[in-house]
């Protein structure tokens, strides 16, 4: 079982949603689209649901063409951010409802709707309404109804945006779980790099209506192959620096060089572009052959735990992430350090040059 | 700007309240420092957007008083109380311009045309709107909507508190930072006492010099983050705040000689008169783990790989355990055992936080 979008492409009034895709999805996997809003996560979706025909390109499922196929005639279960229910029907009768419209038979409904509960863990709730639920068992009734008919694909657009944290936070180590028995294809859309890493299975990041990355979701984490990737998949964001090499010299800013070294030996003369994650900006060198950067430091915030430090070098915005409490005046200068283990080379159109070493050693 | 005081202050929506449980806000007496920057902290039906709307007096409270300085304002209008809201959604006119927008409740104040162009372009500068000033707030994205609202609240510099109520829940993460780091600037530039309520504990930690706790009705803890972090005064906040929460385990102690199911381990301080049920605390990044042998023996679950550390999730004496792991650090099958740093071990008494002495 797999669904396989075959150079789908989407315009809407003249405006490109979604540029030329090519994806393949398997039975059994979880695959996340991450994105800032309006990247098309949702135009992805509403596509793959039958809900939108695509401008062009063609949608398999088990390798028939399903393109424009009306979603009443597929097997689809969709959930939204705002959990829907039916307020004047029980739990049981909210999770039985698909089925029923089915015309499945009162044995048949019984032991799905009591299956699908005990997999959502709400057993004991099947006789309450969903307004005397909690915000997270009300969205665990509204999961429920979308795998009960056992559905082959599920698609879930952001459906814990509205919860409260701890919740979202719960509910996030569940699903893998609770939908690896299920065997279908899930695609879940989310605007956050957490929630992807938590989630697991695949990733997709999208970028103003382009993928720009598929895999294994550690994989792609950790190996971004392009800037955008790096850019979009990482919380706060990546931090970038233009550099040039020329002369045997690595030159950071106007007034910031180092001989080329190390990572920098291969390097062909000419401009690039130099990512590193805000964890890997250290107070005190590590090793001698980190590089010095003279920063000023805007604003700290203090997590209880650990220090954010909002930094600009060079006329670009950095983010630091640091160990412990560390009160710094604002608006102070702030020397960093970065070890050369830690540092990705884009060429200047993004696409991935050379990966951090780190990462490879991994 | 002024001092809040919340003295004796309690909610009840109904009308004859018999026991705590029918109080949206159980009694509180709160002072709330001039320029500070706050935060209020819980999930949802905690309290906290009670405890909100009686500061901005859209709810009278039915026990106690609220006073800004010393004037009593338990009583009086919005209006009168002379305070700028934000919103979980942007509030924005939609015909005006961004510059219309931010000058608005200056021009409402009946303020002077130099002194709004100055305070407008100030501001306009501080949120990064610079080059949309003279564009209509319609066709503007939701992100750039609620920075206008935000911009809105901070334009007056004469107002008593500025309350936020949970204004970046529908913003993307990459939006929030820069939002945040902003709040942050103006709150040193202009040194309003703001109020700003969230379900989020990042939100919550890094924006707010001190973070008020609430749980069902209830101020649980009103502390620095790092106190916040280090010594949580209920086993509440140890697992509201932090992600993944602090660890609670099944403790019995005598003196410094702390039992857990199969396990000695030797406390930092003594303890006596203890009753009731007793726990120990310890948060994930305060563990490690090691070698078969070198600690108490866990079962492991599996390891996640979270950006730029792993959470290894592990069983222990029937309850879940949360060890967090640098990113560096490569886990062997055989490591399989987990060890406290002593020095942040808490120790909780029916749920709340009890000090012993130091030896």
């Amino acid at each position: 079982m797999s669904l396989e979008l075959q150079n789908i492409s989407m315009s809407v009034d003249g405006s490109m949603h979604i540029y030329n895709t090519n994806l393949t999805l398997k039975k059994g996997t979880m695959n996340v689209l991450l994105g800032r809003t309006s990247s098309g996560k949702t135009s992805l979706m509403r596509i793959m649901a039958g809900l939108d025909v695509p401008t062009s390109g063609k949608i398999l499922w088990e390798g028939k063409d399903v393109t424009g196929m009306k979603v009443q005639n597929r097997k689809i279960a969709m959930v939204y951010q705002q959990f829907i229910n039916y307020p004047s029907m029980t739990v049981y009768e909210n999770i039985a409802a698909p089925l029923r419209l089915m015309k499945k038979s009162e044995d048949f409904i019984d032991k799905a709707v009591r299956k699908t509960a005990a997999l959502m863990r709400m057993t004991d709730m099947l006789h309450k309404k969903p307004l005397e639920l909690s915000g997270g068992q009300q969205q665990r009734c509204a999961l429920a109804r979308s795998l009960v008919k056992g559905s082959g694909l599920v698609l879930l657009d952001e459906p814990l945006a509205n919860l409260d944290y701890k919740l979202r936070e719960e509910l996030r180590a569940e699903i893998p779980k609770l939908f690896e028995e299920s065997g279908a294809i899930f695609v879940y859309a989310t605007t956050e790099p957490e929630e992807a890493l938590l989630l697991g299975g695949n990733v997709a990041t999208l970028w103003e209506g382009k993928i720009t990355q598929f895999g294994e979701t550690a994989e792609v984490y950790h190996n971004p192959n392009n800037a955008t990737t790096a850019k979009v998949f990482s919380n706060p964001s990546m931090n970038f620096l233009n550099i040039e090499k020329k002369e045997g010299f690595i030159y950071f800013s106007n007034s910031n060089k180092v001989p080329a070294r190390d990572i920098f030996l291969k390097l062909e003369d000419g401009k690039y572009l130099a990512g590193f994650r805000p964890n890997h900006l250290e107070l005190k060198a590590k090793s001698d052959s980190s590089l010095h950067f003279d920063t000023h430091l805007s604003v700290t915030e203090i997590t209880g735990s650990e220090t954010f430090l909002h930094l600009s070098y060079d006329n670009e915005n950095w983010i630091g992430l640091v160990h412990g409490v560390h009160d710094l005046e604002y608006g102070s200068n702030l020397s960093l350090y970065l070890d050369l283990r830690h540092i990705f080379i884009f060429q200047k159109d993004g696409d991935l040059l050379q990966t951090a070493s780190y990462v490879t050693n991994r | 700007m002024a001092r809040i005081t919340l003295s004796n202050l309690a909610h009840s929506y109904v009308k004859d309240p018999q026991n705590d449980k029918d109080y949206a806000l159980r009694e509180l007496n709160h002072e709330w420092e001039d320029g500070a920057a706050y935060a209020l902290l819980g999930p949802s039906g905690c309290g906290k957007s009670t405890l909100l709307n009686i500061i901005s007096g859209i709810v009278t409270p039915s026990h106690g008083r609220i006073l800004f300085d010393e004037t009593d304002v338990t009583f009086a209008d919005t209006t009168d109380r002379n305070i700028a809201q934000v919103f979980q959604f942007p509030v924005v006119y939609d015909t005006m311009t961004v510059q219309q927008n931010l000058e608005f409740p200056l021009k409402n104040r009946g303020k002077d045309a130099k002194y709004i162009a100055q305070r407008v372009a100030s501001i306009a500068r501080s949120i990064q709107v610079e080059d949309i000033l003279h564009k209509k707030a319609q066709g503007l994205s939701a992100d750039q909507k609620q920075k206008i609202s935000l911009g809105r609240g901070m334009v007056r510099e004469d107002v008593n508190a500025i309350l936020f109520d949970e204004p970046l829940t529908v913003i993307d993460p990459h939006m929030k930072w820069e939002l945040r780091t902003q709040l942050k600037a103006l709150h040193k530039e202009l040194k309003h006492t703001m109020i700003f309520v969230t379900h989020d504990q990042t939100e919550a930690l890094t924006f707010a010099d001190k973070v008020v706790v609430m749980n069902v009705g209830e101020v649980v803890q009103i502390g620095t983050p790092q106190e916040l972090f280090e010594k949580p005064a209920h086993t509440f906040v140890g697992y509201f705040i932090g992600s993944p929460g602090m660890n609670i385990i099944d403790v019995e102690i005598t003196g410094k000689e702390a039992t857990l199911l199969d396990a000695k381990l030797e406390l930092n301080q003594s303890y006596s008169n203890l009753k009731g049920k007793l726990e120990l605390g310890i948060r994930p990044e305060f563990m490690t783990l090691c070698e078969e042998g070198c600690g108490i023996k866990i079962e492991i679950i599996r390891i996640e790989d979270v950006a730029h550390h792993k959470i290894v999730r592990a069983r222990y004496d029937n309850k879940d355990i949360n060890i967090i792991v640098e990113e560096d650090v490569i886990i062997t099958k055989t490591m399989n055992n987990m060890t406290f740093d002593m020095d942040k071990v808490n120790i909780y008494e029916n749920s709340w936080l009890v000090e012993g002495e130091k030896l």
